[in-house]
């Protein structure tokens, strides 16, 4: 299946070949096949337990798997510590509850892996920091800690600490399910942003309009399968008339409460 | 809208905490009953008929009509006055009493590097250079006060240490020697490597399984001989051999739990920066995983300091064994009490210190703390 389209024919980023993966005895992920060109967009959806936030953790090796090839940029995952430590240098993650680092200030969450990991010096991250952070709209917080900022600002700090390490991809697990309904849009906002910017991006989401807006193409996973990709360019109309009944099921639970 | 205005703010606040039930009456009352009970005696005998005078337990005796000497009915502080430098410095300092200004220049050293820590002006960098430092050089300098030997002081072997001294040096000692094991402990117990976990679990279970007062006689019986012969181990490095590895066992345990309960988010966040292991763990893990646990290592510190007492069996003197060889005199026989007292004071004035400076270091590292006082601004 291949579902490259925003470079033309450009390499693929990202290619999974005969992904499977087990918890025990449960098979998460089934033979999933993805191939993402630099600079597309993917929006992969599901409903929960269909083994979705697994596979982008699968990208960065927060989850091993057990059977087929995952080649991020040119390196491919495998029990190689250093091998694993040079992808996640390249694909930065941003999670559902933001996991910011309490104990730092905003600007320290920021500069402390350009500093530690990627040897930056202080001096230079902190410039950086500061950029990201006006980026997403915040520098006035650089001081404070995270838990005296609101969901959506947290998040747009995780947002802005991955950028950090100026990342190739950007992989989001359910960026927004964890935040208030009116933080949702300034989230969404840096996000549609990044987008327009052009940065590779892999998101869970169940946010149809950002979806439609952004995708370059959209996933729908079920049981730990890809179920059905969305044509190139034709993202709406994948979600008007999807061809698998699950898929249309999905589509018709979500989409009626919009 | 402004608060209503209560119109009697005192006696509000008593209806509402002392009298607000039936049963809350009637423990308000029982408590002002036993204080009624228990206060007026005590203060009579410490206080009102105590002795102050004197120089030797005669003051504190009066003959009565038969011509027989008899204790006063009130507390012999004379006791306490006239043997204070035994109970804070040991016997040598006591006999050598020109030379108490050394134990008590590295109490006031010791004193000054904590005061600095705890000031709020010093930034968070220069505190942190300043614990390393002192950490590294401070035990050195109360070795070098305490023992002397040098520039002519006399010299002052560690067996003929005691007091309140001696409880200070082992229970610091313990302390800041335990922390880093601890620390690695916990660190290699919840280790991934099946041989670095195995060993670290025996530590732990083996020696937190095992009364202190084992394994001090273990130490004075046993350290002998992993040592070439005709080596001479000194009592109170054994001591705080024994102590150091007792301590360790509880501080690991511990800071095992303030690792449990960093959310597992934060290891995810680290890895997915590409952190390794001891970064993630020096950086971000371990530094709240210490927070956390501050008022659970602590524990542990208070009651290591009470148990220093324990040492008694190796035949070392710290201050509540000083008070009682005291105590047992002949000049003194039948004062225990005062003494007894007078070493529980001390030992409060310290643990409750600690306890305290353990409050005020959660309050500063608390950043949702920070964030509740931000809000109110």
């Amino acid at each position: 299946m291949n579902t490259a389209t925003g470079n033309g024919n450009a390499e693929p980023i990202i290619t999974i070949k005969g992904l499977n993966k087990w918890y025990g005895a449960h098979h998460v992920l089934q033979d999933i096949d993805l191939t993402v060109s630099p600079g597309e967009k993917i929006v992969v959806c599901g409903p929960s337990g269909s083994g979705k936030s697994t596979l982008i953790r699968c990208i960065n090796r927060l989850e091993s798997h057990q059977q087929g090839t995952i080649v991020v940029d040119g390196t491919e995952l495998t029990e190689d510590l250093k091998s694993i430590d040079e992808v996640r240098q390249d694909v930065g993650m941003v999670f559902q509850h933001f996991n910011l680092f309490p104990h730092l200030t905003i600007l320290d969450n920021l500069t402390l892996a350009p500093i530690w990991v990627r040897k930056t010096p202080k001096a230079e991250a902190t410039e950086e920091a500061m950029h990201y952070l006006e980026r997403v709209k915040i520098p006035e917080q650089a001081s404070k800690y995270p838990g005296q900022l609101s969901g959506g600002q947290q998040q747009r700090v995780a947002i802005a600490r991955a950028l950090c390490m100026n990342p190739k991809i950007m992989l989001f697990d359910e960026p927004t399910s964890a935040l208030d309904p009116e933080m949702i849009s300034e989230v969404l906002d840096v996000m549609v942003e990044l987008a327009h910017d052009g940065m590779t991006m892999l998101v869970v989401t169940h946010e149809m309009g950002f979806a439609s807006q952004v995708a370059d193409c959209v996933v729908f996973m079920d049981e730990g399968k890809i179920i059905e990709c969305s044509e190139p360019g034709k993202v709406d109309a994948f979600f008007k008339e999807p061809r698998n009944e699950r898929t249309k099921k999905f589509f018709g639970q979500i989409l009626h409460h919009i | 809208m402004p608060a209503p205005v209560l119109r009697h703010p005192t006696l509000h606040w008593l209806q509402r905490n002392l009298f607000s039930s039936w049963l809350n009456t009637f423990l308000t009352l029982l408590g002002v009953l036993l204080l009624w009970q228990l206060l007026p005696p005590a203060f009579e005998w410490a206080v009102v008929n105590a002795t102050f005078a004197g120089s030797d337990s005669d003051s504190c005796k009066y003959i009565d009509e038969h011509g027989e000497k008899v204790d006063a009915p009130g507390a012999c502080w004379t006791f306490i006055k006239i043997r204070w430098p035994q109970f804070l410095f040991g016997l040598w300092y006591t006999r050598n009493f020109d030379q108490a200004w050394r134990p008590v220049l590295a109490f006031i050293l010791a004193l000054a590097i904590i005061t600095m820590l705890m000031l709020p002006i010093i930034t968070p960098k220069r505190r942190y250079h300043i614990a390393v430092w002192a950490l590294l050089l401070y035990p050195f300098m109360a070795y070098a006060l305490l023992n002397g030997a040098w520039l002519g002081l006399p010299e002052a072997k560690t067996a003929d240490w005691g007091g309140l001294t001696l409880t200070l040096v082992l229970a610091s000692l313990g302390i800041i020697a335990a922390f880093p094991m601890g620390v690695c402990l916990a660190l290699a117990r919840r280790s991934r490597m099946p041989i670095v976990k195995t060993y670290a679990v025996l530590w732990i279970e083996m020696f937190r399984g095992m009364p202190l007062i084992t394994l001090l006689f273990i130490a004075s019986v046993m350290l002998p001989y992993f040592f070439p012969a005709g080596t001479e181990i000194d009592k109170v490095v054994r001591a705080i051999i024994a102590i150091t590895i007792f301590q360790s066992a509880y501080t690991a345990e511990a800071i095992r739990g303030g690792m449990s309960a960093v959310p597992r988010g934060q290891y995810e966040a680290a890895e997915a920066l590409g952190f390794g292991f001891w970064k993630s763990t020096l950086l971000i893990t371990l530094p709240q995983a210490l927070k956390i646990s501050i008022p659970a290592i602590v524990n542990s510190f208070i009651q290591l300091f009470k148990d220093t007492s324990l040492v008694l069996i190796i035949g070392l003197l710290e201050l509540l064994n000083v008070i009682q060889v005291a105590a047992r005199s002949s000049q003194w026989k039948g004062y225990e009490a005062e003494g007894y007292i007078f070493a529980a004071t001390l030992f409060f004035v310290f643990c409750y210190s600690m306890s305290l400076y353990s409050r005020g270091l959660e309050q500063r590292l608390d950043t949702s703390l920070a964030a509740r006082r931000a809000q109110q601004d």
